[in-house]
């Protein structure tokens, strides 16, 4: 086979050469021209989406939480507000590497702001953040640690007293289960909460108004651009140049004016120090929550400076239950409290008239039943009318009007004071009591046998003892609707509002509820005249309520902790004090303008009329006594408090 | 020319009198303008791209100083019968270093590409930008053109072997840089259509066979360009980055030094290899086309240089030189704006840092002498 030897041809080599040299000129210039169409597509069709994108890598908004709402009482004075705590806050990049860290963290702990055993979950804390962000390491200072922090201060690199504001009490623990608390947000709040509407915010309101106006009380946040950089660094020039960045200011919350008299509130919590209970004070004609106390309480500051684990196991297991709502939550057989209720009953169904008289031998018995209910006089009142058997507090003359209306009449009627039924008060936690029916038995017990309604357990819920349970709330909104005869409102403790920035208060409607009309006013004047009685010589309240200028209605009541079997006798000195009677007083003032009706309840306090009234009658001349002045005229026009 | 109608001027004296150093240099007049036009303005761009960083500039002008010295000694000393020697010299001294740093790779840890010599650390991967072509050229320069099969077999296997080390190294950028400027050679030679046609297919193949072989992080880049989005914060934040830098700049850019993409540092390895979104941003469009016309002139002007060649060697190194040029612009630039994949490859002329600025001058030096040391014949 021949190999053909090829020569080389240059022109023809250069030819080749040319024409793929153009072929690449021309596919050059092509994907070029891809380069700058694709250039074209960003920079010009896409500017508005990329520019856009820019904007949201290199500005961060950074929130400006606002400041909480105040709350006043009714006379201005100021029961929550957002006061300058001091902390110390510590920037790891001024610090510097890990050993001056470590140095700085026992300096501070030598000089006794910081505790040994909290350095390492301090350090965990600063290490979590970026190192140019300001770290507090340790809240709420007092005047004495500041002035040590001072001393020490040259010492100190990267280490600074800052200032925020936080919510402070001034009255501390007086009323703080009307007021509630606030504390730091929990994961449970987060479920339910506009996030967005709380970046910046530390603390959220808990229970009480501080809970219930939550949304009013906030505020709205405000923001402030900051130019940061990858890293997310807030930085102050991009290059060469200075943007121009928004802020926009936060609104503040709406401040709240309380029904509260601090005044009312107070005697109460004084007449209250040491003792388990709850005091309630409302005005009869609009509703309005004028005292809500329930003691023992706890300082609410605790929880806005924020609680140890420790601190809140031992208030949340404390056997006096400071934390309980105890006007509220506290469901209780009211006793003879309820007494003035049932009579009135009696009258509007016609089972009794007015003047018949009643014969109390000490006890009494179902026809055809060996079962004794005693009263508590075991001697007996004797011939008793309606208005003795009030002022007397007969329990023979009340077991016959049970016997004699029936529990479902009883029910009814009782209904209608909210008994069983939540008060609808504007503050969460309330509990509806229970006001038995042969209904609500049908459907509170599974067996058959349970369900049946026996007529003894009619009697017994004749004096509020039995299935019957009150909380003190209850007692109070219903003797408020004898106080007013019969003109029932929703008790609230907000009666106004006041937007931020605003000086006009937005005065909040009473809100009426169905008032009782089938009770004529003769039938109203025994009942008040009963209960007038029971204050007044030979009254099982005379001797709290001896001298007033003016006249109280009320009516005492003792509750049964310890149920005493058949036969046995009720010896206070033998049993524990937690096992004695729970004391009741519930009563308005003046009897003939009631201005003020209050209900007092006291854990184990035995008598209603030694324990509870004393309190119902501090509280009353608190309020009604002119010789002390509300401490401060009217809310301040603007609520500029810091 | 057109300025001689402006005379008697200065301008036209000061022109001459560098048209006459230019020559004496063996530099080509309009090629080495318009480089030096795209050179002064990278250093614009790095004063800015850097974040105002002094040392960096300075270090950025280190390097055009070495480069432009390689360029200057490449022209006017190395003739095109030293290339000639040289290439295979070149290429074999190459692989070996390959080898060197594929060992010291070993010892160390990770990727290893760079060597240190005392004064500077160089890749020698650089090195064979310019020795694989030169290595082509020098192969076919004996040899009628076009290539036969068995030539294109053996440029092929030239090619392959700095191609898969560098690919190992991992490199993927530089080997597919490299792969094609050998390619380009082969192209320029003449390697016919219906091969061209054929091979398509072949390398698509070895393509998919070569997906089974990358390391994972390459695989990630495709897998990422092709759909920045699914990783906005990992392996596609880079594209996703210089293209809001790019598309931020508009029209008219944002103002030089005030890129907040660039300055606030959203924009990854802004002063090298992403340094073209750094423009797009702070000069918006309009300079970036200019940019564009401007490497195609250089391009443009390197291939008509080539042209003039009068010998394989010379018109095959020039070609591959010129188009190789094209190649880093067009990958550069496509990897910025998002329509090719993620490869490192910088900016020509542009990007801070690395031996590419030495590279490119060095293959333009060579250009320009194979050029310039023509013999005046015939024309």
């Amino acid at each position: 086979m021949v190999r053909r030897v090829r020569i080389k041809d240059h022109w023809g080599e250069q030819r080749i050469f040319w024409i793929r040299s153009v072929i690449a000129v021309v596919l050059v210039s092509l994907l070029l021209l891809t380069v700058a169409a694709r250039l074209f597509y960003l920079q010009v069709l896409r500017h508005d989406y990329y520019a856009e994108l820019s904007e949201g890598n290199r500005v961060r908004t950074d929130p400006i939480p606002p400041s909480r709402g105040l709350i006043f009482d009714r006379h201005g004075v100021v029961l929550a507000e957002n006061k300058p705590a001091f902390q110390i806050e510590l920037v790891r990049e001024q610090v510097g590497g890990p050993a001056e860290l470590e140095a700085t963290l026992a300096r501070l702990v030598a000089i006794g702001l910081l505790d040994a055993e909290d350095t390492n979950s301090v350090k965990r804390t600063i290490l979590s953040h970026h190192v140019y962000e300001s770290v507090p390491i340790k809240l709420q200072l007092n005047d004495e640690e500041m002035a040590r922090f001072a001393v020490h201060r040259y010492e100190f690199t990267g280490v600074d007293i800052r200032t925020r504001l936080s919510r402070h009490y001034p009255f501390g623990p007086i009323a703080v289960h009307a007021l509630g608390y606030v504390a730091a947000i929990s994961e449970q709040d987060l479920k339910h909460i506009d996030s967005a509407a709380y970046a910046g915010t530390t603390l959220i309101g808990k229970l009480g108004v501080e809970g219930a106006y939550e949304n009013l009380l906030h505020g709205t946040p405000g923001y402030r651009e900051v130019l940061v950089n990858a890293a997310g660094r807030p930085v102050e020039r991009q290059g060469a140049y200075t943007p121009k960045l928004n802020v926009r200011q936060p609104v503040a919350g709406a401040d709240l004016i309380l029904s509260i008299d601090m005044r009312v509130q107070r005697a109460a919590e004084d007449a209250l120090i040491g003792k388990r209970g709850a005091a309630i004070a409302i005005d009869p004609h609009t509703g309005d929550v004028l005292a809500l106390v329930s003691t023992p309480g706890f300082d609410p500051n605790a929880f806005a400076r924020g609680l140890t684990t420790k601190q809140y196991d031992a208030l949340q297991n404390d056997i006096d239950k400071p934390l309980i709502n105890r006007a509220l939550r506290g469901a209780y057989p009211p006793g003879s409290t309820v007494k003035p209720f049932y009579a009135m009953a009696a009258l509007k169904y016609g089972v009794m008239t007015p003047e018949q008289t009643l014969f109390c031998p000490g006890h009494f018995s179902l026809p055809g039943s060996r079962n004794v209910f005693r009263d508590w006089k075991p001697k007996g009142h004797g011939l008793v009318s309606m208005r003795h058997a009030i002022m007397q507090s007969c329990d023979v003359y009340f077991y016959t009007v049970a016997s004699k209306l029936g529990i479902d009449r009883m029910h009814d009627f009782m209904s209608i004071f909210g008994f069983g039924d939540l008060t609808g008060i504007d503050i969460p936690g309330e509990k509806p009591g229970l006001m038995p029916s042969t209904d609500w038995k049908r459907h509170a017990y599974k067996r058959a046998a349970e369900q049946v309604w026996f007529p003894g357990e009619t009697i017994s819920v004749g004096i509020g003892q039995g299935y019957m349970l009150a909380t003190p709330m209850q007692l109070a909104h219903a003797v408020s609707a004898i106080a007013s005869r019969g003109a029932i409102f929703k008790p609230r403790l907000v009666s106004a509002v006041r937007p931020a920035g605003s000086s006009t208060l937005n005065t909040r409607p009473v809100e009426p509820e169905p008032s009782l009309n089938s009770v004529t006013p003769d039938q109203w004047e025994v009942i008040v005249e009963g209960m007038e009685l029971a204050t007044g010589p030979g009254g099982t309240a005379s001797v709290a309520t001896a001298g007033t200028p003016y006249k109280i209605a009320g009516k005492t009541g003792s509750a049964q902790v310890f149920t005493i079997a058949q036969g046995e006798k009720y010896h206070e000195k033998d049993l524990a004090e937690r096992l004695l009677d729970h004391a009741l007083f519930i009563s308005f003032a003046p009897a003939d303008d009631p201005k003020l009706a209050v209900a007092v309840f006291v854990e184990n306090g035995k008598h209603g009329g030694s324990t509870a009234a004393p309190i119902a009658r501090k509280m009353f001349d608190a309020y009604l006594l002119p010789d002390k002045p509300p401490a401060a005229d009217k809310v301040p026009a603007l609520g500029k408090v810091l | 020319m057109i300025l001689d109608e402006f005379s008697p001027s200065r301008t036209r004296r000061t022109f001459t009198a560098g048209g006459r150093t230019l020559r004496a240099l063996g530099l080509d007049g309009p090629l080495t303008g318009v480089l030096a036009i795209i050179v002064c303005f990278g250093i614009l761009v790095v004063y800015s791209a850097s974040g105002q960083n002094l040392k960096m500039v300075e270090h950025h002008l280190m390097n055009i100083a070495i480069a432009v010295t390689a360029m200057v000694t490449l022209a006017k000393f190395a003739t095109p019968r030293y290339l000639r020697l040289f290439a295979p010299i070149a290429y074999v001294l190459g692989v070996l270093l390959l080898i060197v740093v594929d060992v010291t790779g070993h010892v160390g840890k990770g990727a290893q590409r760079w060597l240190d010599i005392g004064f500077m650390r160089f890749q020698p991967s650089e090195i064979m930008k310019l020795a694989v072509p030169m290595i082509c050229a020098w192969y076919m320069h004996e040899r009628p053109l076009p290539p036969t099969f068995r030539d294109l077999v053996v440029m092929g296997i030239m090619i392959a072997i700095p191609t898969a080390m560098i690919a190992k190294q991992p490199d993927l950028g530089t080997a597919l840089l490299i792969a094609a400027s050998g390619l380009i050679v082969m192209l320029l030679a003449g390697m016919q259509l219906r091969i061209i046609v054929v091979a398509i297919p072949l390398v698509g193949g070895a393509a998919m066979a070569a997906w089974h072989f990358i390391h994972d992080y390459q695989r990630q880049r495709i897998l990422t360009f092709l759909n920045p989005e699914n990783d906005p914060l990992g392996a596609g934040y880079h594209i996703i980055q210089s293209q809001i830098a790019i598309g931020h700049g508009g029209l008219f850019g944002r103002g030089y030094m005030n890129g907040s993409q660039a300055q606030l540092e959203f924009l990854p390895e802004r002063s090298t290899d992403f340094i073209f979104a750094v423009i797009g941003e702070e000069f918006g469009l309009l300079p970036c086309l200019v940019l564009l016309v401007l490497y195609g002139v250089v391009i443009g002007r390197a291939l008509y240089l080539a042209m003039q060649g009068q010998d394989t060697f010379a018109r095959l190194t020039g070609g591959a030189i010129a188009l190789s040029f094209f190649v880093y612009v067009f990958v550069n630039s496509g990897m910025v704006s998002g329509i090719l994949p993620v490869v490192g490859v910088p900016l020509p002329m542009i990007s801070y840092g690395g031996t590419s600025m030495v590279t490119l001058l060095a293959g333009f030096g060579i250009l320009m002498s194979l050029h310039s040391h023509r013999k005046l014949i015939g024309s």
